[in-house]
C-alpha cells in the first residue's frame, strides 16, 4: 500500500485532485486499478474459452439428463424428470459398471501409487544408470495404449506365451481375459504397469524435495530404515501422494475406456460385463443405442461420483506435517 | 508514459473481447442458418438446376472404389445430378451419423446395416421408399424375401444392392491331413460333429488345432439364430415380430445345446482361440468356420495360399442359413427434385448391371433372384454355395443388433464360464430377448 502511494506521488503526471472525482477520472488517476483491470482482462480470455468448451457443455449435460433425448431424432426432446436416473438405477448392467469402476479405481490407484513409490525409492538409491532405468520405466507411459492392450491380449490368450510357461511349470492354463473372474484384474494390472512411469516421476520429484538433514538427524537418533521411511519420507511425500491419488483416480476413470475396449474379449466390457466400466457404458448408451438422455444421466452420476471421491481424498489424505 | 501504453493495450484487448463475443453469436447464427438452407442451396445455386446428393457408406475399400466408379457412371447418365460420397470407418459409423444429426448435416442417401434400420426408422431418420418407383409387389417379386427384414409399419424403408449369406468354410489341407475327403464336406449335424472331432488336435488340456472355429460374438450368434434353430424346426420370432417364440418349440433348446456342444462335450472349439475365428481359420489353426461371403475378399488378400473351400451350412430337418445385408435408404426431409434424384440413384443401384459389378468387386451376392441365379454364379466354386443357400436364407429382424448379440454371447458365457445349465441359460436368453422386444413395441 505504502509503496503504491509513494510511487503515485513520484509520478510526474500526478497532481492532487479535489475529493469529488468522477469514476473515469478516478480510474485514470489510479495505476493500481488499471493494473488489476489489465491482469483480469488477460485472465478473462482463457476463462471465456474454458466456459465455452467445458462449463456450458457440462451444464447442458445436466439438462439432457432430464430429457428423453434420442440422438438420431430431430423431433422434440420432452422433459421426463428423474426417469432416466430411475431407469439407470434399475439397470443391472449400470450397477455392475459402477461396481467395476470402483474396483478399477481402488485397486488401480493403490497399485500404481504403491509400485510408483517402490520404483522411485529404488531409483533414488542408485547412482549409476539412473537415466537408463528412468527411461525404461517411463516408456510404457508414452506407448500407445491400443498397441499395449493388443500385445497383452496376445500374450495372455489360451495358446499364448504365459500359458506356455504355466503349463511347463505344471500349472493348469488360465483363461485370463476369457474369464469373468480374472479379466478385470488382468486389465487393471496392464493399466498399473503402464502408469508406473508417470507415478515414478512424480515421486522422484517429491523425494528430491526432502532435505537430507532430516535423514541425517534421524540417523543420529538411531532410526531404522523402516522408521526413516515411515516417519520422514512418507509424511513429507504426503502432498505428492494426495496429488497422485487424485490425478490417478481421474485418469483411471478416463483410461478405463481404451483399455477395456481393446482388451475385453468382445470389445465391449465382456465377458458377462465383468470388465465394463461406466465410461464404456456411457459410450454404448450414447453412440450405440443413441439414448443421449440415459447417457447424460449416467455422466452426471459419474461426475458426482468423481467429485465426491476427490473431496474425500483431499479431506482424508491431506495432513500437514511440519518438521 | 507506461500508463498510456497500458491503457491502449487494455482498450484493444477489450475491443477484441467484445468482438470475439459478438462474433461468436454471429457465427453461430449464420452456421445454423447455413446448415438449414444447405439442402436448398445445393438445388438452387450451381447452375440453377444441378442437384448434389450426399451419399454415405462405411469405409470398405472395395466398396468405396466401386461406388466411385458407379457414381461416375450414374452422373454421366443423369446430367444435372452430382453424387458426393462420404465414408466413415465401420466402428464409428453410427457415432458419426448420430453426431451430424444435431448439427443439421447429413446424407440424403445412406447405406446402413439392415440390423440398424429399425433404430433409424424409430428415430424418424429415414423416409419410406417412394412407392411409385419401388412398388411393394415388385420388390417382393424380384428380390429375395430376406429384404423384408427392413419392412416396417407396412413400408419398405431401404433397398439393398447386394446380400450376404453364411456358409461353411473348410481347410482342404487339414481335411486331407485328418484323412477326410476334401470334396465331401459335412452335410448334416452329425457329420459336422464327427468331422470337427476328427479335425481337432489337443495337447493335454490345451487345444492345438480347433476342428470347428466357434465365436458367438462374430457370426456364431447368427449361425445359432438363423441357421441351427430353423434347421432344427424352430423359430426365433413369431409372425408379428413381437413375440419371441424361440423357447416354445423344443427345437430352440436343441439347437442351443448342439451349438454349445462344440466348446463343451465335443471339446473341438474354444472361445477366443487365436483371438478370433477368422484369425484362427486364416492361420490354419481352425479347420472349419461358419462365415459369410464377405470374407472371401479378405481371405484372398490376407491368405492367398490358404487351400480352402466353401459348402452350404450342414442342415437337419430343414436347410437354413443366415443372411445379412447393407442397404440404402433415403433420409427424412429430402423432398422435391432432390427426392426424385435420390430415387433415381436408388433405382440405378438396384439394376442388374450394378449388381453384377458388385459381386465381381466385393464378393457380395446380388439381391435380385433373377440376377443371382444365373449359371455363371451358381456354378462358381466359391460363390456357388453362397448363392445356393440364398433361397433358404433368413435375415433375423433385429430391433437392436448389438444388444441381441450381447444376449446370445452372455447366454453362452453363462454356460461356459459360470457352469450354468444350458436350459437355464437358454430360458434366460429367451426371456431377456422378449423384454427387449416388449420395450421396443411398448411405445409403438
Amino acid at each position: 500500500m505504502e509503496q503504491q502511494n509513494y510511487s503515485l506521488k513520484q509520478d510526474p503526471e500526478y497532481t492532487p485532485r479535489p475529493n469529488k472525482k468522477s469514476i473515469i477520472k478516478k480510474f485514470r488517476g489510479s495505476q493500481k486499478l488499471q493494473k488489476y483491470l489489465f491482469v483480469y482482462s488477460c485472465l478473462l480470455l482463457p476463462i471465456l474459452f474454458y466456459f465455452g468448451i467445458r462449463i456450458i457443455p457440462t451444464l447442458f449435460t445436466f439438462n439432457v439428463g432430464f430429457r428423453d433425448w434420442n440422438l438420431l431424432s430431430t423431433g422434440a426432446q420432452p422433459f421426463v424428470g428423474f426417469e432416466n436416473y430411475l431407469t439407470l438405477f434399475k439397470d443391472e448392467v449400470f450397477i455392475k459398471s459402477l461396481l467395476n469402476t470402483g474396483v478399477y479405481i481402488v485397486l488401480g490407484v493403490v497399485g500404481q501409487l504403491l509400485f510408483g513409490i517402490i520404483v522411485a525409492l529404488l531409483l533414488h538409491k542408485i547412482n549409476r544408470f539412473v537415466g537408463l532405468f528412468r527411461v525404461i520405466y517411463f516408456i510404457p507411459y508414452v506407448t500407445s495404449i491400443v498397441a499395449i492392450s493388443w500385445v497383452f491380449q496376445w500374450i495372455l490368450m489360451g495358446n499364448g506365451i504365459i500359458n506356455d510357461v504355466l503349463v511347463n511349470l505344471g500349472i493348469p492354463p488360465q483363461p485370463f481375459l476369457n474369464s469373468p473372474d480374472q479379466a478385470i484384474y488382468v486389465i487393471i494390472a496392464a493399466m498399473i504397469w503402464q502408469a508406473i512411469g508417470f507415478q515414478m516421476v512424480l515421486f522422484l520429484a517429491g523425494l528430491e524435495n526432502i532435505p537430507d538433514m532430516l535423514y541425517e538427524a534421524s540417523e543420529i537418533d538411531g532410526a531404522t530404515p523402516w522408521q526413516k521411511f515411515w516417519h520422514v519420507t512418507f509424511p513429507l511425500l504426503n502432498p505428492t501422494i494426495v496429488f497422485s491419488a487424485v490425478i490417478g483416480t481421474i485418469t483411471f476413470i478416463q483410461v478405463s475406456f481404451t483399455q477395456v475396449i481393446n482388451m475385453s474379449v468382445d470389445g465391449s466390457g465382456g465377458p458377462l460385463n465383468s470388465t465394463l466400466s461406466v465410461v464404456v457404458y456411457i459410450y454404448q448408451l450414447a453412440f450405440q443405442q443413441f439414448d443421449m438422455g440415459l447417457a447424460s444421466a449416467a455422466t452426471v452420476i459419474l461426475f458426482l461420483f468423481i467429485m465426491a471421491l476427490t473431496i474425500f481424498q483431499m479431506k482424508v489424505l491431506t495432513k500437514k506435517f511440519d518438521y | 508514459m507506461v500508463r498510456k501504453w497500458q491503457l491502449a493495450l487494455l482498450g484493444v484487448l477489450l475491443l477484441v473481447l467484445l468482438a470475439a463475443c459478438s462474433g461468436d453469436e454471429e457465427n453461430a447464427g449464420s452456421e445454423t442458418e447455413g446448415s438449414e438452407e444447405s439442402g436448398d442451396e445445393a438445388v438452387e445455386t450451381e447452375e440453377e438446376n444441378e442437384i448434389t446428393l450426399e451419399y454415405w457408406q462405411y469405409s470398405f475399400d472395395s466398396k468405396v472404389k466401386l461406388m466411385d466408379d458407379l457414381i461416375a457412371e450414374f452422373e454421366e447418365a443423369n446430367p444435372g445430378i452430382k453424387v458426393k460420397q462420404t465414408n466413415f470407418p465401420y466402428d464409428q459409423y453410427n457415432e458419426q451419423v448420430a453426431t451430424q444429426v444435431p448439427a443439421g448435416k447429413g446424407p440424403d442417401v445412406i447405406n446402413l446395416f439392415y440390423g440398424w434400420v429399425p433404430t433409424y426408422v424409430d428415430a424418424g431418420y429415414l423416409q419410406p421408399l417412394p412407392q411409385d418407383a419401388f412398388p411393394h409387389e415388385q420388390i417382393e417379386d424380384e428380390f429375395f424375401p430376406l429384404v423384408e427384414a427392413t419392412k416396417m409399419d407396412g413400408e419398405y424403408w431401404t433397398i439393398p444392392t447386394a446380400v450376404r449369406t453364411l456358409a461353411l468354410f473348410y481347410n482342404k489341407d487339414l481335411f486331407e491331413e485328418a484323412g477326410l475327403d476334401p470334396n465331401s464336406p459335412p452335410e448334416t449335424w452329425e457329420e459336422l460333429e464327427d468331422y470337427a472331432v476328427q479335425l481337432t488336435k489337443t495337447d493335454g488340456d490345451r487345444l492345438e488345432q480347433s476342428g470347428m472355429a466357434w465365436e458367438p460374438a462374430q457370426q456364431g450368434h447368427q449361425w445359432l439364430r438363423d441357421g441351427l434353430t430353423i434347421q432344427a424346426g424352430g423359430q426365433v420370432l413369431g409372425e408379428d415380430r413381437k413375440e419371441v417364440v424361440w423357447g416354445d418349440d423344443p427345437a430352440g433348446l436343441e439347437a442351443f445345446k448342439y451349438w454349445l456342444s462344440f466348446p463343451t462335450d465335443l471339446g473341438t472349439s474354444e472361445q477366443g482361440f487365436f483371438t478370433d475365428d477368422v484369425t484362427a481359420f486364416i492361420t490354419g489353426k481352425a479347420a472349419m468356420n461358419v462365415d459369410g461371403s464377405f470374407r472371401i475378399g479378405s481371405l484372398q488378400s490376407d491368405a492367398p495360399d490358404l487351400n480352402y473351400a466353401v459348402a452350404p451350412l450342414p442342415g437337419k430337418e430343414a436347410k437354413s442359413t443366415n443372411s445379412s445385408f447393407w442397404t440404402n435408404g433415403i433420409t427424412d426431409g429430402v423432398e422435391g427434385e432432390k427426392l426424385e434424384a435420390a430415387t433415381k440413384f436408388l433405382e440405378f443401384l438396384t439394376t442388374k448391371d450394378v449388381m453384377e459389378q458388385w459381386i465381381e468387386a466385393t464378393g457380395e451376392l446380388p439381391a435380385k433372384e433373377e440376377v443371382a441365379m444365373q449359371d455363371k454364379y451358381v456354378d462358381d466354386e466359391i460363390y456357388g454355395p453362397f448363392i445356393e443357400s440364398l433361397p433358404f436364407a433368413n435375415a433375423h429382424f433385429f430391433i437392436d443388433e448389438a444388444k441381441e448379440r450381447e444376449l446370445v454371447v452372455d447366454a453362452a458365457n453363462r454356460v461356459l464360464m459360470e457352469g450354468a445349465e444350458p436350459e437355464d441359460a437358454f430360458n434366460q436368453l429367451v426371456e431377456s430377448t422378449q423384454e427387449l422386444y416388449d420395450e421396443y413395441w411398448s411405445d409403438k
